[in-house]
């Protein structure tokens, strides 16, 4: 019987895990014009279509640009969750589930100051047993 | 001579549910509805521009019902700009020069589709960890987007489902023909709040098609009676905005889109009639009252408040029902559009006819993002 225990792995490319299993953002600059791009390789830019990149941590913070509440799902994601679009203060927008507040409108208002925390993708695993680490947004 | 280019056929079915017969078959009905409006065969086009989102190869298996003839197939895959960009490029094609007569032809089943939008794949599903992919999230979230901006409430989405379903009661062709009082529209099940049930576009299957002419040959033919000039013609791409690609923008592509077909035409916004635009969910209806320029900039809630969208109106907006209530089989969107313009300019269009309309304009989104508008006029 081998060990199936591996650490986790990010869920996604923009989240980096370190040795110690800490996890944060990643992502590219361009050195043209600024823009951010949630991706870790990148052939030119969307915005100018310059090639040069740097690969830059975005900050931890930003600001919720809207939201859904969403009742009907893929099957397999329990309802309700708050989908979020989260412009972050130094950083790509990004897009995952709000959490920590009640699924309710008043909670979701334009401009909600918010964080992101990593967790547990919601217990999802691969073919290989595999778990991961997922952002999530949080009230900051 | 001029280089116009004019509708002289447009069909389209009744949207609904067709279990027993597959999108050729429904593909094929629209083309002969089409080809005889404008007294003529299969053997007489000399081209086709054909459109499915979930079909491949629908130009030829639409010919292998109406007639096999050796021409020029093109078969258009653009989202839900599917049907536009076939009569688009169809118009490119007779101000090439090349053709005098072409066929544009779109269908689509969606029943029993669900939820659309994918979710990404990946080793796990990412669902939820990314938010929601699904179409009534992504455009409730474009709606509360321009809620944050104009101070638009949910009851303003809401009267927009009710004005189209009020529409729709009124078109035969409509696959909803069902009042739905505000409260009805507000109590409706939620899907992803601020979109309930009846502020979705429904799902069915449809087909549209039209035939385009040349102006030497509609006159050789006799057929400026009954043409509809295209006056402007335009597509778009989404051009990059601080949010791509997390948030798709609707809102620049289609002003792009539309400022084009405006400068083509020489037709202002003031001289617009009617409009059928892309009402795929409620919210999405007032940003595109501005971008379409049918009110200033920030005006679309009292635009919708006014009452100036609904029938007898300043500017009858989505009167077919639109994607809401008529149904949106997605190919099929963007002629049925034209269709319904055609009705109205030909003064054809029964109780829901907008008086006196000379000018129409038709606007599609499809997310990926592009976005097509069309003026037509009456010859
Ligand atoms: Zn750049």
């Amino acid at each position: 019987m081998s060990d199936t225990a591996n650490p986790p792995k990010a869920a996604f490319p923009f989240i980096k895990i370190d040795a110690g299993g800490r996890a944060s953002l990643t992502a590219v600059r361009c050195k043209a014009c600024g823009s951010w791009y949630a991706e870790t390789h990148r052939l030119a830019c969307a915005r100018c279509g310059k090639r040069e990149f740097e690969t830059a941590e975005p900050t931890l913070t930003g600001k919720l640009h809207a939201a859904s509440i969403v009742e009907r799902g893929f099957p397999g994601t329990p309802t309700p969750f708050i989908s979020a679009v989260v412009d972050l203060d130094d950083g790509p927008v990004l897009k995952g589930m709000l959490r920590g507040v009640a699924c309710k409108p008043g909670e979701i208002p334009h401009g909600r100051r918010v964080k992101v925390v990593f967790d547990d993708a919601l217990g999802r695993k691969d073919a290989e047993g595999n778990s991961y680490v997922s952002h999530f947004f949080e009230p900051a | 001579m001029s280089q116009d280019v004019y509708i002289t056929g447009i069909e389209m079915l009744k949207f609904g549910r067709y279990p027993d017969r597959g999108p050729p078959q429904l593909g094929a009905e629209a083309a002969l509805g089409a080809l005889d409006e404008a007294g003529i065969a299969i053997a007489d086009i000399q081209a086709m521009y054909a459109g499915s989102v979930f079909q491949s190869m629908i130009g030829q298996r639409i010919l292998q019902q109406i007639g096999q003839t050796g021409i020029q197939v093109v078969n258009i895959t653009n989202a839900c700009a599917t049907g536009a960009a076939c009569v688009r490029e169809g118009w490119i094609a007779i101000r090439s020069g090349e053709y005098d007569t072409v066929l544009c032809v779109g269908v689509e089943q969606t029943t029993g589709m669900g939820l659309l939008g994918g979710a990404k794949t990946g080793p796990i599903p990412t669902d939820g960890l990314l938010g929601s992919a699904t179409m009534p999230s992504v455009f409730g979230e474009a709606g509360i987007e321009y809620a944050a901006k104009t101070g638009a409430t949910i009851e303003d989405f809401a009267q927009v489902a009710v004005k189209n379903h009020h529409h729709s009661t009124m078109n035969p062709k409509a696959y909803l023909q069902k009042e739905t009082p505000l409260d009805v529209v507000l109590n409706a099940e939620v899907i992803a709040w601020p979109v309930t049930k009846l502020m979705c576009s429904v799902n069915v299957d449809g087909a549209a098609a039209c035939v385009l002419m040349s102006e030497r040959k509609v006159k050789e033919l006799g057929l400026m009676g009954q043409a509809i000039r295209i006056r402007g013609t335009a597509l778009a791409s989404d051009p990059w905005q601080e949010r791509d690609p997390t948030m798709p923008d609707v809102n620049t592509v289609t002003r792009l889109a539309a400022d084009k077909a405006y400068a083509m035409s020489g037709v202002e916004p003031g001289d617009i009639d009617l409009c059928e635009l892309h009402d795929c969910f409620a919210p999405i209806e007032l940003p595109h009252y501005e971008n379409l320029r049918l009110c200033e900039d920030g005006a679309g809630v009292e635009l919708l408040r006014s009452g100036a969208t609904e029938l007898g109106g300043r500017i009858p907006v989505n009167v077919s029902g639109g994607l809401l209530s008529k149904g949106h089989p997605i190919a099929a969107t963007g002629i049925a559009n034209l269709y319904e313009l055609s009705l109205h300019l030909r003064g054809k269009a029964g109780d829901r006819q907008v008086a006196g309309a000379k000018i129409g304009m038709a606007h599609v989104v499809g997310l990926g993002t592009c976005s097509a508008v069309h003026i037509l006029e009456k010859a």
